[in-house]
């Protein structure tokens, strides 16, 4: 098998099966509008357009949410992704939120703050899916969610995900197609929590190699041993493994208790569609 | 020249939600009618939805005009033949997924879904009931089997009902779309399009595969309704991923044409067959 050809995918059959679940899932729980927060890299520009064109741009609210350090390309790449789907916008710098946390723990490392402000920007969506009555769109990638590579409530938290299922290679093909401007498709991609920051200098492997691993692994179902025997080098394989496993918390609603005969999560079952 | 003009049912559904579905099939019904169709088929759990969990007891019924939900379908069936997908709850609660052929305001036939899938995204066996049927029955138009998805993705069901005589497999579906790559279908709807064309050519015989279509959570239902004749040869083709009345015209003397030219019924050796396969089963196995 090349995996690097089975993560090509048919854009034409994806945007058509997206943008119609868009479409049927948010509206049938009553609402017509959604809300994107847009970070100015790929994941977000591709929910963003799938959702204008799902739900009409005058129904879309793209959420743009700089912190003082942020880069200022971020900014303006998102603002290309405003100009070229024609979502409605607004800006909420997150910086009054989050520097008061900072001062008062001046000690928490990059990543403690880098947590807070992928929070503070749940806070602003969610709070803005309240004013704008639309539902939070996710833009977190098949290839971030397996790995762990996500605030757990925070850039993860979203009402529904149209781009879950596609692996960052994949994203690149789809936002291609629905004509993501070129320059937020070739950028490194980059969390942008901290200055210099990016996603494949932070895991220290490429997408493309990690995505025809996880392909394997994952959809295709090969052993760790076929990996290897497939090309991939032992210890990058391990590492992988060992991130997909640490990271099932993140992919799971946590836990509860069981005591009673019925209980959510274990024996009280039903879809969230349930009725509609 | 018999012919029947079939109409494929592929809609969306509410999930659980009877009542709602109900009233989208009548209305299906009469478009069927008013277009000239002698059948209409409906896809798996058409009255229902198909993800239905813990809300399995509350949907279920009896297929009898007793039933105020059920009741309207019978009356529907004096115009027209109808196969509707339903949770069927029987004497002793049980609850299967079914299908009901219905004609001439008579239940003629209830097919009980014989293979529930449990692995990977399914969880049948969980929530249903095994049916342990798989028999023919006489329509207006021939002799009809009704299988339901994975009855139908095991060979031997189809195979059954051809020596009990189906000329005519109706087949429903409530098919979770996967498998996404360059191709302009998905992997799912290949295979089942793949199966159905191959049945019908190994049978020599009509295939009808009627699929919903619309979303339950973050599953896709892929539509895509067909009939193959006796040749393989595909009579028609619903869209993918959007409802669809789909209309087909079912030449019935091509079973005699294709039949008289290839013999594959007549000369299908059933004695050693059943003769075989007792022997394996009989064998230990390792």
């Amino acid at each position: 098998m090349d995996p690097a050809r089975a993560l090509e995918i048919n854009t034409d059959l994806a945007r058509k099966v997206l943008t119609e679940w868009l479409r049927t899932e948010i509206q049938r729980h009553g609402f017509r509008r959604a809300v994107v927060g847009l970070s100015g890299g790929v994941d977000s520009a591709l929910s963003c357009t799938l959702a204008a064109e799902a739900l009409g741009p005058e129904n879309v609210l793209a959420v743009r949410m700089p912190y003082r350090t942020s880069a200022p390309e971020s900014y303006d790449h998102a603002g290309l992704v405003i100009e070229a789907t024609d979502v409605q916008e607004i800006t909420v710098p997150i910086t009054d939120m989050v520097d008061p946390l900072f001062e008062r723990f001046p000690e928490a490392d990059r990543v403690r703050r880098g947590n807070a402000m992928a929070r503070a920007r749940m806070i602003v969506l969610f709070d803005q899916s309240m004013a704008f009555e639309g539902l939070v769109v996710g833009t977190g990638n098949k290839t971030e969610i397996l790995l762990g590579y996500t605030t757990l409530y925070g850039d993860s938290a979203c009402a529904l995900n149209p781009i879950g299922d596609l692996y960052k290679t994949q994203v690149r093909q789809l936002a291609r197609a629905v004509g993501v401007p070129q320059v937020i498709i070739e950028k490194a991609p980059s969390a942008d929590l901290w200055q210099g920051q990016t996603d494949e200098g932070e895991l220290g492997f490429t997408y493309d190699e990690v995505d025809k691993l996880l392909y394997l692994l994952v959809d295709a179902r090969y052993s760790p041993e076929g990996c290897v025997a497939a090309g991939f080098a032992p210890e990058f394989v391990e590492r992988v493994i060992a991130l997909v496993r640490r990271n099932q918390f993140k992919r799971v609603l946590p836990p509860i208790a069981k005591l009673s005969n019925r209980t959510v999560g274990y024996d009280f079952l039903y879809l969230r569609d349930w009725g509609t | 020249m018999p012919t029947l003009t079939l109409a494929l049912a592929q809609i969306t559904t509410r999930l659980g939600d009877v009542a709602a579905n109900l009233e989208k099939h009548l209305n299906l019904i009469a478009e069927a009618r008013a277009q000239g169709a002698d059948l209409i088929m409906f896809p798996e759990l058409s009255l229902t939805g198909y993800v239905l969990q813990d809300l399995t007891p509350e949907v279920a019924l009896r297929p009898t005009g007793a039933d105020p939900l059920f009741k309207p379908l019978l009356e529907a069936s004096k115009d027209i033949d109808l196969l509707v997908g339903f949770v069927e709850a029987e004497r002793r609660h049980r609850f299967y997924i079914a299908a009901a052929y219905l004609s001439q305001g008579e239940v003629i036939h209830v097919h009980r879904k014989v293979y529930l899938p449990t692995y990977g995204l399914f969880d049948e066996g969980r929530f249903f009931a095994w049916g342990d049927r798989v028999r023919a029955f006489d329509t207006r138009f021939g002799r009809c089997g009704v299988l339901i998805c994975e009855d139908f993705w095991h060979a031997s069901p189809p195979y059954l009902l051809w020596l009990d005589g189906a000329d005519l497999m109706l087949f429903t579906s409530a098919s979770p779309g996967r498998g996404l790559n360059q191709e302009p279908r998905l992997e799912s709807a290949r295979w089942v399009e793949q199966i159905n064309q191959a049945y019908a050519s190994l049978f020599t015989t009509f295939v009808a595969h009627a699929n919903r279509v619309g979303f339950e959570d973050g599953l896709n239902f892929w539509g895509g309704a067909t009939v193959f004749d006796p040749e393989g040869r595909r009579l028609a083709h619903g869209p993918y991923h959007e409802e669809a009345l789909t209309l087909a015209e079912l030449d019935l003397d091509q079973l005699h044409r294709t039949r008289a030219r290839l013999p594959l019924l007549r000369d299908e050796r059933t004695a050693l067959m059943q003769r075989e396969l007792q022997r394996i089963l009989s064998t230990d196995q390792e």
